[in-house]
């Protein structure tokens, strides 16, 4: 049913428009208008009082599929990691994911680059496109023979499709579950020098350069790594790149007790490659924040430390640990909202993420202010493996919309 | 802080001199309580060397070892020190079953625990196994060696046979050799007798050196005849085949040409050096059957003499406040 509602007396922030006060009118699934604007008499006005309101996020890059966790953080649309099971490179599990979390959560899969994420044989990447893939990825790996990631980038660069990488060379990194430095030599942990990243980066920047193709890499973690990505972009290559809030906040010293929640893939670096994330961020390197949404339970959690699975439950985090960069003045909250939502749409080629008039009424009201402590034994996320486990956070979504429909 | 500023053990009182409740590593050991374990650990040398060997400590109480890796000696240490304090020893080889690692770990643990064991020994293959399991048992354990962490009753073993044979372990320039990536022996090693107050170098090819070895206040080295110059000790580590994927040195007769200790290169060290292994050795490639029989050098039977004394002084100690030890209830 087609209704009118407008949402008043709100900090709107906008990545495209930028911050202001007003107020959003939605007609049906769309936004109809907003700024400063005349509400028509026969729309539901909702008061924000004075809460700001923003696009929903868009988080790239989770591993499951987990509406109530995605919905208390302010996410309405996920890109699918391919790593899953079975493995996302059939038209048939495309298809299925894209369809699974409607109407409140709209999954848009990242389709393996490579049959069964093996990195040997192009994937049907068309077909997977036209089943609903947004996007072409590399899972959780890297692709070892440059020969075939040169084909990957090559064949996604003429179906349009954005090749999303893991960039760490597995030859490196090799068992390693841990930075090598003096943290992982005090634990006696297996661990790879954080080289391994720029050189995978270097190689697929390359790549990247020569086929002509969109290059997005989920991850960059380390000084040398974003340099090497603001090179490239000076030079026009087509890259972005993301970032969790664990690599932004947190080094490796926070692993120092075997807690397995810090235990990520790629893992927690250094101080100076952390400092080198934040740096990022302030500068415009960074393109887009992700939860990295990873929730994984005592069975693979409660084990040592090299032998647990990577990953953390990052979805209902997300913004909260975000608005604290807002508000230590390392980012702006217009630039926050590019990263959370405009920008990952425009890397999966959706047509959201601002608060533009015919745009779907995907849009989030959150309280900036509003404190409270991420406690993993309480959190709705189907598990709650948080390296932040205990941390004071403010900001709090309120109210939450997808396509006008209101989830939360 | 290191031995040169530390309080001594005897300034304590009771339970204060060592008041941790497991023995997970030498890491958040102060060198006083280190220092403890040594003084407490000399006692049982000589009554492991007179007749009656026998005591009473641990009477009535169950000591488990559990060990989820394979051992021979440090199981057979840790059995005979608990048999000689009358403790119920309960060997479990986790290793051999099919209790391997994942959730079983810390129902292995509770199972423990509800078997009301009274201390419990654990190895395991993974780096931070006996911290958790630690935490989920109501009884002191004991580090026997986890992963590429710790094993701290090896390293008290060497820091006491040192000092037996030094006089003091403070002052010693120590060089421990060989596969340090992949050695929890040179980790408890290290921090164990930089807490001393010893000079320790360790030295390896870099493929089998971790990174920030500075850091932990070594000086790192990767030619040994450099090392070696005016040592007081040198301590060689086997190669840890079983731990090692991939070729981290092309060979077993290249790394002897490069890291052996062969009669000749330990003419370097000093001429009354103290050599020492943890055992088991490769010989011929880490250490020569010349070196490691040395009647006046080696002290590597003196070191497995010394694990017993150790263990035993760890049983005793940890299990102090359970039994109601004056001064420790």
């Amino acid at each position: 049913m087609s209704r009118t509602f407008a949402l008043t007396n709100a900090n709107l922030v906008c990545p495209v428009a930028g911050a202001s006060k007003g107020a959003v009118l939605v007609r049906g699934e769309t936004i109809a208008a907003s700024g400063d604007i005349r509400i028509p008499k026969d729309a539901d006005v909702i008061d924000c009082k004075g809460a700001t309101l923003a696009p929903a996020i868009v988080d790239l890059g989770v591993f499951t599929i987990d509406i109530p966790a995605c919905h208390a953080g302010g996410i309405v649309r996920v890109g699918l990691m391919p790593d899953q099971t079975p493995v996302l490179d059939e038209p048939g599990v495309v298809q299925r994911a894209a369809l699974i979390g409607r109407p409140g959560l709209w999954i848009h899969p990242i389709a393996a680059a490579t049959r069964g994420l093996a990195g040997q044989d192009l994937a049907e990447m068309a077909i997977n496109r036209d089943a609903g893939a947004r996007a072409v990825g590399t899972g959780e790996r890297w692709i070892a023979d440059s020969g075939v990631m040169r084909k990957v980038l090559a064949y996604a660069g003429d179906l349009g499709l954005t090749v999303i990488a893991h960039p760490e060379d597995g030859g490196v990194v090799g068992e390693a579950v841990a930075t090598s430095g003096e943290t992982a030599t005090r634990m006696g942990l297996p661990s790879a020098p954080a080289i391994a990243e720029a050189l995978a980066i270097a190689r697929d920047l390359m790549l990247a350069e020569e086929t002509g193709a969109k290059l997005h890499l989920r991850q960059v973690t380390t000084a040398a790594g974003f340099d090497l990505v603001r090179a490239a972009k000076r030079r026009g290559i087509a890259v972005t790149c993301g970032i969790t809030p664990a690599h932004l906040l947190l080094s490796d010293i926070a692993m120092s007790d075997f807690r397995t929640f810090t235990h990520l893939s790629p893992p927690l670096r250094d101080e100076s490659d952390r400092r080198a994330c934040l740096q990022a961020l302030a500068d415009g390197t960074i393109d887009v924040l992700c939860s990295g949404h990873d929730p994984r339970g005592p069975e693979e959690k409660r084990l040592p430390f090299a032998d647990s699975a990577p990953g953390m439950a990052g979805a209902e985090t997300l913004l909260a640990l975000a608005l604290g960069m807002v508000r230590d003045e390392v980012i702006t909250v217009e630039r926050l909202m590019a990263l959370l939502s405009a920008n990952p749409a425009a890397i999966l080629g959706l047509e959201t993420g601002t608060l533009a008039a015919g745009m779907p009424a995907d849009l989030m009201v959150f309280d900036a202010d509003a404190p409270w402590l991420i406690d993993a034994d309480h959190m709705v996320a189907i598990a709650g493996n948080t390296p932040f486990d205990g941390l004071p956070v403010q900001g709090k979504v309120r109210r939450l919309f997808k396509g006008g429909a209101e989830l939360l | 802080m290191s031995a040169s500023d530390h309080r001594p053990a005897s300034q304590f009182a009771g339970s204060a001199v060592f008041p941790h409740r497991h023995l997970t590593g030498i890491d958040g050991l102060q060198p006083h309580e280190i220092m403890f374990l040594l003084d407490e650990s000399e006692q049982w040398i000589d009554s492991n060397r007179s007749r009656d060997k026998s005591h009473k400590q641990l009477r009535g109480l169950t000591q488990i070892n559990a060990f989820f890796e394979n051992s021979t000696r440090t199981l057979l240490s840790f059995e005979i020190a608990g048999k000689r304090l009358r403790a119920d020893v309960v060997n479990m080889h986790a290793a051999q079953s099919s209790v391997k690692k994942g959730e079983t770990l810390i129902d292995t643990a509770m199972t423990l625990n509800a078997m009301r064991a009274d201390v419990i020994v654990i190895r395991h293959q993974s780096s931070g196994a006996v911290r958790l399991i630690a935490d989920k048992v109501d009884c002191p354990v004991l580090n026997a060696g986890d992963g590429r962490h710790e094993h701290p009753t090896q390293a008290l073993l060497d820091a006491l046979t040192i000092r037996r044979r030094r006089g003091s372990v403070a002052g010693q320039r120590v060089v421990i050799c060989g596969d340090i990536l992949h050695s929890r022996v040179a980790r408890s090693n290290i921090l164990a007798l930089t807490a001393l107050a010893a000079e320790v170098r360790v030295c390896a090819p870099s493929t089998l050196m971790p990174a920030g070895m500075e850091r932990m206040g070594v000086t790192p080295f990767t030619d040994f005849d450099q090392a070696l110059e005016g040592a007081d000790v040198v301590m060689m580590l086997r190669l840890q085949n079983e731990r090692m994927s991939g070729g981290f040195i092309p060979s077993n007769r290249e790394f002897h040409l490069r890291y052996g200790l062969t009669l000749a290169r330990l003419a370097r060290a000093k001429p009354d050096v103290l050599v020492m292994h943890p055992g088991p050795m490769n010989r011929g490639v880490e250490i020569d059957s010349a070196v490691a029989d040395h009647v006046v050098h080696s002290a590597i039977t003196e070191q497995v003499e010394m694990g017993v004394a150790v263990r035993m002084a760890c049983l005793d100690v940890l299990t102090r406040r359970a039994r109601r030890v004056k001064g420790w209830s």
